[in-house]
């Protein structure tokens, strides 16, 4: 399967944050959820795919193309939406039209008119006033009308209402209809994630936890629930962010784990939330701080 | 064809459209040889991912109930597919043989439960 985003040990060490190693892939034709607690490293893996942040080390590479050689092609082809509004704020819907359509080859003003009204914005208030959904479907109407092959979402869905989250999967359903593209997506909301997500990017204190398909990583680890003097003591050292409690405790384990365990014990399947609940906790415990992935 | 996502249910989804495509098929709202939405349209009408799709598909053409013609989608095999008889079949097998034994269990002769399904053939 071709890759249309390709990321190989990036590095980036800035005050007292670094990007370790961060290696993952998107073939064409998905979606890729990105998630991760605030300040994981998302945002900096993004501006790095972007070339808006110079890394130390790595290599990017986005439909084949070097992401800092070729970041002017990669520009052309690739649609942003970011949580906050990127373009002029005095400015109308119309004012920006003109203002982008000499900076793209591909620019399609009746495209991009025809998805004004599609998701009703008006053309002559300045986009400033927009809300919060109104400037992300903004953004969305940009990248759709320069035919963009990538569309990279920087947390798209905080502050914006369930209808307008619901809107945005429809939109990028719709928009990954056509095998040739692919959609990098980070986001807090893990239902979003988990809806309409092929591939899940796990970053936790700038690492990759876990890169794969979603369906892998939902079978792949349980919550484990029951009193702690019946966990056997081999499987001790197994638990993700124990968590005791005054009448049992918690935890997160893998499924490859489970076997063989004693039937006091629960255990239901993990959502994407449990899952970085539980690694969260983990490094509270700093019983041991290496790196858990699959 | 009609299908409907429970996301609280706990079958995975791509078992949910499995289950709600061969009763479909079964019963004949689905007709035979009729041609079934592309793997990318299905995933964007449902708002689901395609490789949930993807997976729902190809099981469903692993068990003979759909086929993939090269270049044109998927279609509901011919009702005398042979592979989907054979699956029938199977899974008849497998559900008498959860009749006997549950029957025996119960203490029932065997032509106490030959009555029994005879009365269940006739209604």
């Amino acid at each position: 399967m071709e890759n249309i985003l390709e990321i190989s040990g990036l590095n980036k060490s800035y005050g007292d944050f670094a990007l370790k190693d961060v290696s993952f892939s998107l073939p064409k034709g998905y979606i890729m959820g990105f998630v991760g607690q605030n300040g994981s490293g998302k945002t900096t893996t993004i501006r790095s795919i972007l070339n808006m942040a110079k890394t130390d080390s790595g290599k990017i590479s986005v439909f084949g193309l070097d992401s800092v050689n070729d970041t002017i092609e990669i520009k052309q082809r690739t649609g942003v939406v970011f949580d906050s509004l990127y373009l002029a704020e005095h400015l109308t819907a119309k004012q920006i039209e003109k203002q982008l359509k000499p900076f793209y080859n591909d620019w399609q003003s009746d495209e991009f008119f025809k998805r004004l009204k599609s998701f009703e914005l008006p053309d002559n208030k300045k986009v400033g006033e927009f809300s919060k959904g109104m400037k992300m479907k903004l953004m969305i109407a940009v990248a759709l009308s320069h035919k963009a092959e990538l569309i990279i979402l920087d947390e798209p869905t905080s502050g914006l209402d369930p209808v307008a989250r619901d809107e945005l999967l429809d939109i990028l359903s719709e928009y990954i209809e056509d095998e040739n593209r692919g959609v990098l997506f980070s986001t807090h909301i893990t239902a979003d994630v988990e809806r309409i997500a092929d591939y899940v990017t796990i970053l936790h204190n700038g690492k990759v936890w876990f890169t794969g398909e979603l369906n892998t990583l939902a079978e792949s680890y349980a919550v484990l629930k029951g009193a702690e003097e019946d966990i056997p003591e081999s499987v001790k050292e197994k638990l993700i962010g124990f968590h005791a409690y005054r009448n049992g405790f918690e935890a997160l384990i893998k499924t490859d784990d489970l076997a063989g365990l004693p039937d006091s014990l629960e255990y239901e399947k993990a959502n994407l939330d449990d899952i970085l609940v539980y690694i969260a906790k983990e490094d509270k415990n700093e019983r041991h701080a290496e790196n858990n992935a699959v | 064809m009609k299908i409907i996502i429970k996301n609280k249910s706990e079958l995975p989804i791509y078992e949910q459209i499995e289950e709600q495509m061969k009763t479909q098929i079964l019963d004949g709202t689905i007709k035979e040889d009729e041609q079934l939405p592309s793997i990318r349209q299905l995933a964007r009408d449902l708002k689901i991912s395609v490789i949930t799709t993807t997976r729902a598909y190809n099981d469903l053409a692993e068990e003979g109930f759909i086929i993939s013609v090269a270049g044109k989608g998927y279609f509901v095999s011919p009702r005398n597919n042979e592979l989907l008889k054979e699956r029938m079949l199977f899974e008849m097998e497998e559900g008498l043989e959860k009749a006997v034994t549950s029957g025996r269990n119960a203490g029932l002769s065997d032509v106490e439960i030959i009555e029994a399904l005879k009365k269940f053939m006739e209604g």
